[in-house]
């Protein structure tokens, strides 16, 4: 075995690790919350961070077609796609709790879970449908902005990119500034209220349906941001680039403790790790018998794991059953 | 309750009243031959499909002149197979149910294909494929399915060799996408490049079509000479793309798989100057196909994509099959049976290359072609062209 | 079609189905009468005109007539055997591709029925369905193909002679069954809406091991998927050549597989209907309406759930060896997340926890998907190429991306929505919901 090609790559991996799992954090907050308020599974999520990665490549595509693209500073435009990222996903998420949550509202749990899934497909092929009619086609790339694409070097093996710093800073504030907001605000203690008891809150003059919209649209914006960022860092998108990354989102929301923000971020990490060490590592440590496919069952095999043994997740806090 | 319930009767007889009956009122007296096309004609795919039904049309019109003067009318009934197995075989029954169909031009996916071929074998209707490079194909040893182009165990040979031969690679690392065509050609390039002694540092497939990072990390710390990449365009091109921004230096290659405009459109400056192996090719390499080309542009408005000029040439060597089986019918309408025999006996200079069917029904001798992509697409150079013959069943 | 209607009770069954046409209770003779001018009038039609799409479908409309028209148990049983067991095999032989269509319809008819056990009575949600399909499927196909030969040091026993086949239908039986167990094991004790979660896991976890199970040992063959598997010998081929008829296996092949899907979907449906009215049905209804409530009237949960996931499981099981004996070639592409939708959307659109409902929207879901959306697809087709103009449009400009076809999940989606919003119960809902709510003077409410 070629030890020294394993340590070689490893401060390597651990970054490709970090990026992921903080993606998989950024996706994972939108899950967290809806569960944390309405103790739905939101499988339409995926589909709204999907959403958010078309915006970014249209409004680039755009941007390239009439020259702006150069004219401004990458920074200045990432900081403006993702923002609008954000602004389209999280309506997009407040439009779809409106038409295929909110009406089930009270309904047995398995009835709008089955929506979701509806609104996940629906949302899938209408993207690709409107994207093949616009640009005749659904795979996008994001146009490559050399100033994202430096890499910084720290040792001869080990350097990584300006975007992949991006992705950690963005994410990690953005982690912070809901933390924050969930915590220390008004409007935060008004959706924990929610999430803890609706008729209490609601006796105690808190707009109920107003802070279940207020959730999704954060929500929503988080996605919409972790995919703009996807789309930045893998620079490809298509109408199904979301169904696994959210079913990794929503595992690392498990595993960290769902209703839970810095436990999103906890799993998020946890999960983006081991999934670069299995992906990098199994076909070199196996000598190519075990390939980098196995990293999906890995990620499957810990949820049900966590579920059996520490239901609660690694930083959960009590969940009550609510029939 | 009632008033809905009609409702939901009407729409459904709305909906009936809208699928059209696909097939006309039986045949008209006993004349008219069919020709089916099984190619995806919906989803991903559709344009290399399109493509093949459109010329498939076109070789009927100009070519059915034989087999009219022996009182024959000659018609086209597409199917769309949408690239999936359970509809290709579907399709296959029903195209068995209509008894005026003698030859079956298709598929483009081997996955397709290989099931598919099994139902017509049942009735022993001819399938002349245009495009499944698959070696198991032919390797069944079917009485009734041939094809015009080449496999691709011979395909990823032609890549490893010239891998090794000319583009000086000493070590290769292959990916593929784990479905049937990259995972096969991709064990092809690695059996030929063992074999000759190049070193194959890393074999990995993975669905992945976004993130290549995990990939990629042991691909850098080996730094390959070539890395092949075994599948289509979606996923070769954001895995060459990441690889150049990983600062990863190597010559990349790729099948036929890759042989579109949307390589360049996704994969960018990271894809100019890749070399890819084909079957197929574009229309100007063959002199031949040149009337074919114009007379195509004319009639659909658009250029003739891959393995159109392929259905062409299929269309020509099923039309005539049909015409010698009608002649030892004394001029009756052939039976299957007489027209899958027919097939393989028939020589056919084509516009891509001059068919002549071995007893398996791989071409004696079938075209492969190396291409280095430039800036423009159209601009791509073909680098090497080859004719090779396939090889003898290994059991 | 294989819709066997299924016997209701006599006090309901009429009253349920339509009671719009309960006035004509009164007149079984021109009930019957109008049942046979529609199963021999469509049947003739399709005789005649084998290659239209309508007059199939005017067929399958039949069948829901004897459905739909309150006669009583017995005569909708013995129509339905006319239908199914003399006319069905004949049109399917004139015309191979409606035979096809009965038997793929045969099979998501089990299929749906099987999941209707864990969803619709029992309240798991399962999204990894398909899993258990495939694992009876590359069952048979391993051993009754050469490819068992690649990983066993056993020389020459590959393929398995043929008639092995009906030995792995209850191999694939007990091996869906255990499967099932072994998944449900670990996970049943969690709430709902996780357990949603790891069965579409597990779905892919089942697809991603047969896709990549060709090394370091080639089980599976990866994608390259598995050819030829060995289809079930002709055993009454003896019989009907001493009959003196005389017809090529190409014929024999989909009769047998025909008249295989038929029984058992109707022992499926027979299982389903004695689970429904049993102690164990009761206990699966009590546990999907309230947990808690039912655990303190004393059923074992736990038992009862891995009971219905073992059942669900087995079917697909069975189905599965069908499936890859008919297909005689399977890779990991068939058995994909969108799978199980289908047949989700199958038991939603019928009504989760009815039989017919079960059935009706296997049914309606494949013909849609092999005639309707392939029909309309290839008509649009035909209109672009004929270049017809439509209003100042012309139609060969009209987008090649519009494929109905293609857009099956657009489809299964607003199925899945709409159906949810307004109609939860499905288009046949189960009868104890049913009951229970006409009891309560209400409409099947959301």
């Amino acid at each position: 075995m070629d030890w020294e090609l394993l340590l070689a790559i490893f401060p390597q991996v651990v970054m490709d690790g970090l990026v992921l799992g903080f993606m998989y954090a950024l996706i994972a907050l939108g899950y967290t919350m809806v569960y944390g308020v309405l103790e739905l599974i939101n499988f339409a999520h995926s589909e709204i961070f999907m959403v958010g990665g078309f915006v970014g490549v249209e409004i680039l595509l755009t941007m390239q077609a009439t020259g702006w693209l150069d004219t401004f500073n990458p920074f200045v435009i990432l900081i403006f796609i993702i923002l609008m990222g954000m602004a389209v996903s999280g309506v997009l998420a407040v439009v779809v709790e409106r038409v295929a949550y909110r009406p089930l509202r009270g309904a047995p749990r398995l009835i709008p879970l089955i929506s979701a899934i509806g609104v996940s497909f629906f949302l899938q092929d209408l993207v690709r449908l409107g994207e093949s009619l616009w640009r005749n086609a659904f795979y996008l790339t994001y146009p490559s902005f050399a100033a994202f694409n430096t890499r910084i070097e720290i040792a001869e093996t080990i350097d990584f990119s300006v975007k992949s710093v991006i992705v950690v800073v963005a994410s990690l504030a953005m982690l912070f500034a809901l933390q924050f907001l969930v915590t220390r605000t008004k409007l935060g203690k008004a959706i924990r209220a929610v999430a803890e008891d609706q008729p209490t809150a609601s006796l105690m003059g808190v707009n109920v349906n107003r802070i279940i919209s207020l959730t999704f649209l954060i929500g929503g914006a988080m996605g919409g941001a972790a995919g703009v960022l996807f789309g930045v860092q893998y620079n490809t998108i298509n109408p199904f680039t979301g169904f696994i990354p959210g079913i990794k989102a929503f595992t690392a929301a498990v595993l960290g403790g769902i209703g839970n923000i810095p436990g999103a971020m906890v799993g998020g990490l946890v999960l983006g790790l081991l999934e670069a060490f299995a992906a990098s590592y199994l076909s070199l440590l196996t000598g190519g018998a075990f390939g980098a496919e196995y990293k999906d069952i890995f990620a499957f095999s810990i949820l049900i794991v966590i579920l059996i043994f520490r239901p609660r997740g690694l930083l959960g806090e009590v969940v009550r059953e609510r029939t | 309750m009632i008033s809905r319930r009609s409702l939901f009767i009407l729409t459904l007889a709305l909906a009936v009243a809208a699928v059209p009956a696909t097939g006309q009122l039986g045949a008209q007296g006993k004349g008219t031959i069919k020709i089916a096309t099984q190619t995806p004609l919906s989803g991903e795919l559709a344009a290399l499909g399109e493509g093949m039904k459109l010329a498939t049309q076109l070789a009927i019109e100009q070519l059915k002149g034989p087999v009219e003067k022996a009182g024959f009318k000659v018609e086209l009934v597409p199917f769309d197979d949408q690239a999936k197995p359970d509809v290709g075989v579907a399709n296959a029954k029903n195209i068995l149910a209509d008894k005026d169909i003698l030859v079956v031009v298709g598929h483009l996916n081997s996955g397709v294909a290989l099931p598919a071929s099994e139902v017509y074998k049942e009735a022993n209707l001819a399938m002349v494929s245009p495009a499944n490079t698959s070696p198991l194909i032919t390797d069944r040893g079917l009485p009734n399915v041939s094809r015009v182009c080449g496999r691709d165990d011979v395909q990823g040979a032609v890549a490893a060799q010239f891998a090794k031969e000319n583009l000086k690679a000493k070590s290769v690392y292959i990916v593929h996408n784990k479905n049937q065509y990259g995972q096969g050609i991709a064990e092809f390039f690695q059996e030929w490049s063992k074999k000759n002694g190049v070193n194959v540092v890393g074999f990995e497939g993975s669905e992945e079509r976004a993130n290549f990072d995990p990939i990629l990390t042991p691909i850098k710390a080996k730094n390959p000479d070539v890395i092949f990449f075994g599948g289509e365009y979606p996923q070769a091109a954001p895995l060459f793309r990441q690889a150049r921004e990983k600062g990863i230096k190597s010559k990349f290659m790729g099948p036929d798989g890759v042989d579109s405009s949307e390589l360049l459109k996704l994969g960018g400056d990271a894809v100019v100057g890749m070399h890819y192996t084909t079957v197929a090719g574009g229309v100007k390499e063959y002199p031949k196909a040149k009337a074919f080309a114009d007379s195509f542009k004319k009639k659909f408005n658009k250029d003739p994509e891959p393995f159109a000029a392929q259905s062409y040439d299929s269309t020509a060597i099923a039309l005539k099959a049909i015409e010698a089986a009608i002649k030892d019918a004394g001029g009756k309408m052939p039976t299957r049976d007489a027209v899958t025999k027919a097939v393989r006996k028939v020589k056919h200079s084509g516009i891509t290359s001059a068919v002549e069917f071995d007893d398996k029904g791989d071409p004696k001798k079938a075209t492969y072609l190396i291409y280095q992509v430039a800036k423009k697409w159209d601009d791509r150079k073909m680098v090497k062209r080859l004719e090779i013959a396939a090889p003898q069943k290994k059991m | 079609m294989t819709d066997v209607p299924s016997p209701s009770g006599p006090t309901t069954g009429a009253v349920d189905v339509a009671p719009g046409l309960q006035r004509w209770r009164s007149h079984p003779v021109l009930l019957n009468v109008l049942v046979a001018a529609a199963l021999f009038g469509s049947a003739i039609l399709v005789w005649v005109v084998p290659r239209s799409i309508i007059a199939f479908m005017a067929f399958q409309a039949s069948l829901l007539v004897i459905y739909l028209l309150p006669l009583d148990v017995r005569t909708k049983l013995a129509w339905a055997a006319v239908a199914l067991g003399v006319l069905m095999p004949m049109l399917g032989t004139h015309n191979g591709y409606y035979m096809e269509v009965a038997i793929q319809v045969g099979i998501f008819v089990a299929l749906a029925l099987g999941l209707n056990i864990v969803v619709g009575l029992a309240g798991l949600l399962d999204l990894g369905y398909v899993a258990f399909y495939a694992v009876g499927a590359y069952l048979w196909a391993i051993f009754g193909s050469p490819q068992a030969a690649k990983f066993l040091p056993i020389e020459g026993v590959f393929p398995l002679p043929a008639p092995w086949f009906f030995a792995f239908l209850i191999l694939g039986l007990a091996v869906g069954a255990i499967t099932g167990i072994l998944l449900g094991l670990p996970v049943l004790r969690l709430r709902g809406d996780y357990l949603a979660i790891v069965t579409l896991g597990f779905g892919e976890v089942v697809r991603v091991l047969a896709n990549n199970l060709d090394k370091p040992w080639n089980i599976t063959n990866g994608p390259k998927g598995i050819t030829p598997i060995s289809r079930p010998p002709l055993f009454f081929e003896p019989a009907l050549s001493a009959l003196g008829i005389d017809a090529p296996p190409s014929v024999l092949y989909p009769l047998l597989f025909y008249f295989m899907v038929l029984g058992i979907a109707a022992v499926v449906i027979v299982i389903n209907r004695r689970l429904e009215g049993s102690h164990v049905g009761r206990a699966w209804e009590a546990i999907r309406e309230d947990e808690v409530a039912a655990q303190a009237m004393g059923v074992p949960l736990v038992r009862m759930k891995l009971l219905a996931f073992a059942i669900g499981a087995s079917f697909a099981g069975v189905m599965g060896v069908i499936f890859s004996a008919k297909q005689l070639f399977i890779s990991p592409e068939s058995f994909t997340f969108l799978e199980s939708i289908g047949v989700l959307a199958m038991v939603i659109l019928g009504g989760m926890g009815s039989i017919p409902g079960a059935i009706i929207g296997a049914s309606a879901v494949t013909i849609l998907n092999l005639q309707v959306l392939k029909g309309l697809s290839l008509w649009l087709n035909e209109l672009r190429n004929s270049g017809l103009t439509v209003l100042g449009y012309n139609l060969a400009d009209l987008p090649s991306q519009f494929e109905p076809a293609k857009y099956e999940r657009m489809i299964f989606g607003m199925i899945l929505i709409l159906m949810m919003i307004y109609r939860p119960a499905g288009i046949f809902p189960a009868r104890r919901r049913k009951l229970e709510t006409y009891h309560r003077g209400e409409e099947p409410a959301a």
